[in-house]
């Protein structure tokens, strides 16, 4: 009989292996371990396993700033949603991005039902094809994602530039995940010992970018995959660099990321996308932190061909998003949660995500 | 002979009665049906039951099923969870005008193959043409009357403390091949419908065991979603065993992917059963030995508790709530 063991990453979910990981843990740990999961699926497999529950109690998370949707900013909302309002203009995006609300409580969802031409893709590659298709039309993907999606979709711009597709652009909301934690850090706000980085991440960039974490800021960090024996993997490393009070950037998922990350990924971005600063829903500007395309490719700039630039918007009112990408709130603290704001009526982003942490502790948390 | 549906195929004239002649009757023909009366008479009798849906999936082919006997097996199954008999389909047509013919009898013939296999009729049908544009390709309606035996019929709100849950196999096939085939999606591991008339399962069961407490067909928003209400109807706690439900690999494999969750993906070919503990093991025996029930699994236990509350037992020993589904899942970004 087939079972959920016959396939390949279950063996990542085993539970005497997780079982023997946690008692690791429990063993080295000497004190508090107040750890920030950086990425978003990180947060969802901890409340979709029922990790949290094998955990000692001194072992604490706090959701970080690695969900893409969540930290789209309100202006780039708004102007995806405008631009889905320009006749003649198809908007490609990512699911994610359907439902969340601007201020006024518009969504490319709702847009879409009011006739805006809105289409889900499952990979950046499907606008070369649907600018071919409708030579008559203006095809807009939308960017928003971690260097994890950023190279697939730098490649689509360089694509698109190659073969001369002149109708298709891009809404770059691109952003970079070590720039936001240095920001975080800085700021001395963040009350966390250690940080569980994103492995999908780390396949494109490596684990030099991280370098500063413990230099700086003398605080351990590690490279984790996102099945449950993969996270324990990395807090236990996490543990262990407290233990031993030696703080470096550990790569605990080298069955995927190699230390010195995906050249051929790295000179995509390299060529297509210049860094500068960005807007952060709840983090506020961050310098170097996002990815703009190169003036090679401003032709291909959403921004600028649709006259996008100069678009504003604040958050929803009453919406705590911020306070919870810093670790500030408990989702389950905000006023919002569960009866304002719901993962199909969401007032903000960390609701409407599939990684957000609002959502998470919605479907999830006990 | 035309091509394609014009408007025409509408208009009640004599282009309707052809196409009514040369597709529907020919390919569903029976006794009642084919009497072409204003109503179907109907040999039913004592208690009925009645179940109506209506179906609107694209792609219309699929690996594993079609909307054709997607439409036949959703309220043949719709009318089984009562415990009844399914005897009797109604199915109502709306077309787009310029949907080839050829199309529409290929449905047409595997709603006819769906129908004999499930040993219902089809007896009676109407059809309807709306201009291009108006709906995508093909709706279809089908209405079930099924015969109740003796006894309380299975109902959501008899689930009791004490009671085990079961599932005749795999979850969320149906929906993620749906999905994956809408998308144009290769997954390494290929996944297919698991679209199914389920009365005769559900006659070995209720064989077997008598008293069966609730039957439920998880479809749209799954296994989690169906098991909520369950819990919510019958005002009790149930908990789930992770490591004891299904999955095929393609399921967890493209789910991984695309960061779904199968529990929340639909199912046209699965039922929960639950039963009083002491007859679980008869009951997934009689599952067993269907060729439905193959994989079918004993996934959790109706326990006392705060009413309403699903808790699954994760598979590496934590625990979470399940919820219902909240709109449509989305898949993720990265």
């Amino acid at each position: 009989m087939e079972t959920r063991g016959d396939t390949r990453m279950q063996g990542y979910a085993d539970p005497g292996l997780c079982r023997e990981l946690a008692d690791r843990i429990r063993a080295a740990l000497t004190g508090r371990l107040r750890f920030m999961e950086v990425c978003g699926t990180h947060t969802v497999s901890i409340y979709r396993s029922g990790l949290r529950s094998l955990l000692p109690p001194e072992v604490e998370h706090v959701s970080g700033p690695g969900c893409p949707v969540c930290v789209t900013h309100a202006r780039e909302i708004a102007a995806c949603i405008a631009l889905a309002r320009i006749p003649g203009v198809i908007v490609l995006t990512f699911g994610d991005m359907m439902r969340i609300p601007d201020s006024r409580g518009m969504s490319l969802q709702q847009a879409k039902a009011r006739g805006a031409d809105v289409r889900i893709c499952y990979s950046p590659a499907e606008a070369l094809q649907l600018a071919r298709a409708n030579p008559d039309q203006e095809v807009v993907f939308l960017g928003v994602g971690f260097e994890t999606t950023a190279p697939a979709v730098a490649a689509v711009v360089k694509q698109a530039g190659q073969n001369g597709l002149d109708n298709l652009s891009l809404l770059s909301c691109h952003k970079r995940i070590p720039p936001a934690l240095g920001h975080l850090l800085a700021g001395r706000d963040l009350d966390v010992d250690a940080l569980l980085l994103p492995g999908h991440v780390s396949t494109v960039i490596g684990l030099g970018p991280y370098s500063f974490l413990g230099r700086e800021f003398g605080i351990p960090s590690a490279v984790s995959g996102f099945e449950p024996a993969d996270i324990l993997m990395g807090l236990y490393s996490l543990v262990r660099q407290q233990e031993k009070q030696k703080p470096e950037v550990i790569n605990a998922y080298p069955r995927a990321v190699k230390d010195q990350g995906n050249r051929a990924a790295q000179a995509v971005l390299e060529e297509v996308f210049d860094s500068g600063p960005a807007q952060w829903r709840g983090l506020g500007r961050i310098e170097d932190s996002g990815l703009y395309l190169a003036p090679e490719y401003s032709g291909l700039d959403a921004w600028k061909r649709f006259g996008l630039e100069d678009i504003e918007d604040r958050e929803p009112p009453g919406c705590r998003c911020g306070e919870v990408l810093k670790g500030k709130l408990h989702p389950r603290q905000c006023p919002l949660f569960g009866a304002g704001c719901t993962p199909s009526r969401p007032a903000g982003p960390c609701m409407v995500s599939t990684e957000g942490s609002c959502a998470a502790v919605f479907k999830y948390g006990m | 002979m035309h091509t394609h549906i014009l408007l025409d195929h509408g208009s009640g004239g004599l282009a309707s009665q052809r196409l009514i002649k040369d597709v529907f009757v020919r390919h569903l023909g029976n006794a009642v049906l084919s009497s072409l009366n204003d109503a179907a008479c109907l040999d039913l009798s004592g208690r009925v039951a009645m179940s109506t849906d209506t179906f609107t999936v694209t792609p219309l082919f699929f690996p594993g099923g079609d909307i054709g006997s997607l439409a036949v097996h959703g309220t043949v199954n719709d009318v089984a969870m009562c415990g009844a008999v399914p005897r009797y389909l109604s199915c109502g047509f709306i077309l787009e005008e310029g949907l080839s013919l050829e199309l529409l009898e290929r449905i047409v013939a595997s709603m006819a193959r769906a129908a004999e296999s499930a040993g219902v009729q089809i007896a009676t049908g109407d059809t309807k043409v709306v201009p291009r544009g108006a709906v995508d390709q093909v709706f279809i309606n089908t209405t079930g009357l099924g015969e109740l035996g003796e006894g309380t019929p299975p109902q959501g709100n008899r689930a009791a403390p004490g009671d085990a849950v079961l599932v005749n196999g795999s979850m969320g096939d149906h929906g993620l091949t749906v999905l994956a085939h809408r998308e144009g999606l290769n997954f390494r591991t290929p996944v297919e419908s698991d679209s199914a008339a389920l009365n005769g399962l559900v006659s070995d069961v209720m064989q077997a065991v008598g008293d069966v407490h609730v039957l439920r067909d998880p479809t749209r928003g799954g296994l989690a979603t169906t098991i909520k209400e369950i819990a919510e109807q019958s005002g009790v706690c149930i908990e789930l065993e992770e490591s004891r439900i299904p999955f095929s690999p393609g399921v967890e494999e493209g789910c991984s992917f695309l960061g779904l969750d199968p529990l929340f993906l639909a199912n046209e070919g699965k039922m929960i059963c639950i039963v009083p503990q002491d007859m679980a093991e008869k009951a997934l025996q009689a599952m067993r030995s269907h060729a439905l029930g193959k994989r079918a699994e004993i996934v959790g236990r109706v326990i006392q508790g705060q009413a309403g509350r699903v808790v699954l037992n994760t598979a590496i020993g934590g625990q979470r709530l399940v919820h219902m589904l909240e709109g449509e899942q989305l898949p993720r970004i990265c």
